[in-house]
């Protein structure tokens, strides 16, 4: 954010606790002072406002990052999103577009109950003229970020509360990551797993445990959600003919269910097993520490599921 | 100057605000040490709003707050028990280790909760007062948000049609002056809250928060107006938590000054005051009473450290009323 606020005077944060408070999380430590409280807005706790403030402004000549507090208070703004920022371009037959990034952490974060432990990356997957990225990987992060900024057209960007302590090697130097690019995390042979953001975790530590009995699995980051780099994920298929997702949605109409049409159209005879997906449980999240894990995809579910395509274990 | 109030309300007030600042000491040492986990909002200092509102309503009026809950719960009758319970997410809790501390709840006492969501209960606090009008009975509702949520746009529609439909609610704001790290100056340049309702024709006022004999008063004459069908009112109670926002804020957004002046006013110490300056209680009387206090709340991590975790299969239980509901499961 601060690199694409030096080079580009029209963008501007504009958030809850984004600017004194340097960030519920700390995501925008120090900009205040750098860019002084013209482009550094805190706002009072009016979320259909500010988003509503942040689309107009986008209309007219500049590029705001609006970030919420988390995604669960982007519902109260979701009306903006939906049915203002995505149907700019599209209702004005092009004279106006919305070039603006809406941002925040998405999903659970530990103990939090039902109300604040929602991922919502398939709602706005949804929608025609949104795109969507969702990543922790802090390199990952940064180059979409920029790309985002700069992108003519409303992003939905998703990080996660858990993980803004994780550290990875970020160069200090220009560069963009195309939106709308997969990642090929970690070669393997014997099956692909696809996930994004904070599952990402759990789909690496099942590979690490599945080269532990020697089998190669293959990890794709998605990182952009919407438009969906399907060809990564089929080519992907053709080599090691399994898939499993591993994903935080909650199963009806997710990521995955998306994933799963366009492989078995485009990969049907390459499968040897069914795609097989770990979401959240189709509930709530409740607050008790054990109904928390019993909600979350783990390793080791992960790890049986990939056996189970693999026929080694019933 | 009679006091209007007596020794059974002083000594029911004393005893309440101490039951809940114990409650909440206690509930912020467990959370060190990792027993709580998730979002905590503690309420010390501002229990003489749930103490005025004790003294001034009906036990069958309803109540519904935000996720800053401990201490109204427990002052509409959940146990202290139970609420340590939830605050530890075992079965027993208030909400079965659901909802954990911003999720109280209690049908039976009328306690709708416990919200998490800044602002949306005040849509809610006048659809229970609605229900209540509409079923024709003399139930008042009272509906608690912050200073931070009266910024949300759902209190302009919910007011416009209080008003409209004369419905039986008391709108409380309870102004700590903060909304995490945000003063209310840095909100609006509306900064008595109360004025809000003028725009829709809804008296309105404002109250010293530290004073449960205030308190108390502009709540009897609010839910008075809600009873006899006057319609709403909107209070803006002056307030003040002496903690940060939840367990993970420093709060270095104030100063010290400012938190000992309102520590100098601090209810429980006042109304301690006023009961042994008119002899209403020895030492020894307010020393069994700190006692039990003591007791109450010891009790109550007792039965939360020996309760049960909820069963692994709660997880699909309380999302449907359905108890064959087809949950996908793969
Ligand atoms: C819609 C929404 N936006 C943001 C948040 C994050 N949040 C939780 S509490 C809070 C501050 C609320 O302050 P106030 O209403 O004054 O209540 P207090 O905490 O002082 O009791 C914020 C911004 C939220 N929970 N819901
Ligand atoms: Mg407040």
């Amino acid at each position: 954010m601060e690199e694409e606020m030096r080079r580009d005077r029209s963008v501007f944060l504009m958030g809850e606790e984004v600017a004194q408070y340097n960030g519920a999380y700390k995501v925008s430590q120090g900009m205040l002072d750098e860019f002084g409280p013209k482009r550094v807005i805190d706002t009072p706790i009016a979320e259909l406002g500010f988003a509503a403030i942040g689309v107009g402004a986008a209309m007219n000549n500049t590029r705001p990052i609006i970030e919420f507090m988390t995604w669960n208070f982007a519902e109260l703004a979701i009306d903006q999103i939906v049915n203002h920022a995505a149907k700019m371009v599209s209702m004005t037959g092009g004279h106006f577009n919305c070039p603006i990034v809406f941002r925040g952490p998405n999903g659970s974060a530990g103990q939090l109950a039902a109300q604040h432990s929602q991922a919502f990356e398939n709602w706005y997957a949804n929608v025609p003229g949104l795109k969507v990225i969702s990543t922790i990987n802090p390199y990952d992060a940064k180059g979409l970020l920029k790309a985002a900024i700069r992108d003519e057209d409303p992003v939905v960007f998703m990080e996660s509360e858990s993980h803004y302590g994780d550290q990875g090697e970020v160069p200090e130097e220009e560069y963009l990551i195309p939106i709308g690019k997969a990642d090929v995390k970690r070669e393997g042979t014997d099956v692909t797993i696809v996930s994004y953001n904070k599952m990402m975790k759990v789909a690496m530590g099942a590979a690490d445990e599945l080269q532990k009995e020697n089998i190669s699995a293959e990890v794709i980051d998605l990182r952009t959600i919407r438009p969906l780099d399907w060809q990564t994920i089929v080519a992907s298929v053709q080599k090691t003919n399994r898939l499993v997702i591993v994903e935080e949605q909650w199963p009806f109409a997710s990521i995955s269910s998306e994933i799963s049409y366009r492989v078995q159209k485009e990969a049907f005879d390459y499968l040897d097993a069914p795609i097989r997906r770990l979401c959240s449980a189709d509930a709530n999240m409740h607050y008790a520490p054990n109904l928390v894990a019993a909600y979350l995809p783990d390793v080791p579910r992960t790890v049986k599921m990939v056996k189970e395509v693999m026929y080694m274990v019933k | 100057m009679q006091n209007p109030f007596g020794k059974e309300t002083y000594l029911r007030w004393y005893e309440m605000m101490l039951l809940l600042r114990r409650f909440e000491e206690k509930a912020g040492q467990l959370y060190g040490m990792q027993k709580i986990r998730g979002f905590c909002h503690l309420y010390i200092g501002q229990e003489a709003v749930a103490a005025g509102i004790m003294s001034a309503t009906r036990e069958d009026d309803n109540l519904i707050t935000a996720y800053r809950d401990h201490g109204l719960a427990i002052m509409k009758g959940i146990s202290a028990k139970e609420c340590m319970a939830e605050l530890y997410g075992k079965a027993t809790g208030c909400t079965k280790g659901k909802g954990g501390s911003m999720h109280f709840f209690s049908k039976e006492k009328r306690f709708f909760g416990g919200h998490g969501i800044v602002g949306g209960q005040i849509g809610l606090g006048a659809g229970i007062a609605f229900a209540e009008q509409y079923n024709e009975t003399d139930r008042a509702t009272l509906c608690l948000f912050g200073d931070g949520a009266a910024r949300q746009g759902l209190l302009h529609e919910t007011f416009n049609m209080a008003v409209l439909w004369q419905l039986p609610v008391v709108f409380i704001c309870e102004n700590n002056y903060y909304a995490m790290g945000t003063s209310v100056e840095r909100t609006s340049k509306v900064l008595d809250i109360y004025r809000l309702a003028d725009a829709y024709d809804m008296p309105g006022d404002s109250i010293d928060g530290m004073s449960c004999e205030e308190v108390h008063k502009g709540i009897e004459r609010a839910v008075r107006r809600a009873r006899e069908g006057g319609g709403p009112t909107f209070l803006e109670i002056k307030t003040y938590r002496y903690r940060g926002h939840s367990m993970s804020d420093p709060a270095k957004y104030r100063t010290k000054e400012e938190l000992e002046e309102y520590k100098e006013k601090d209810p429980i110490t006042q109304v301690l005051k006023t009961i042994t300056e008119n002899n209403w209680a020895t030492e020894e009387e307010i020393n069994m009473i700190n006692e039990k206090v003591k007791m109450e709340v010891e009790e109550s991590v007792q039965f939360a450290e020996e309760s049960p975790w909820p069963d692994d299969n709660e997880l699909y239980k309380d999302i449907y009323m359905d108890q064959d509901y087809p949950f996908i499961v793969d």
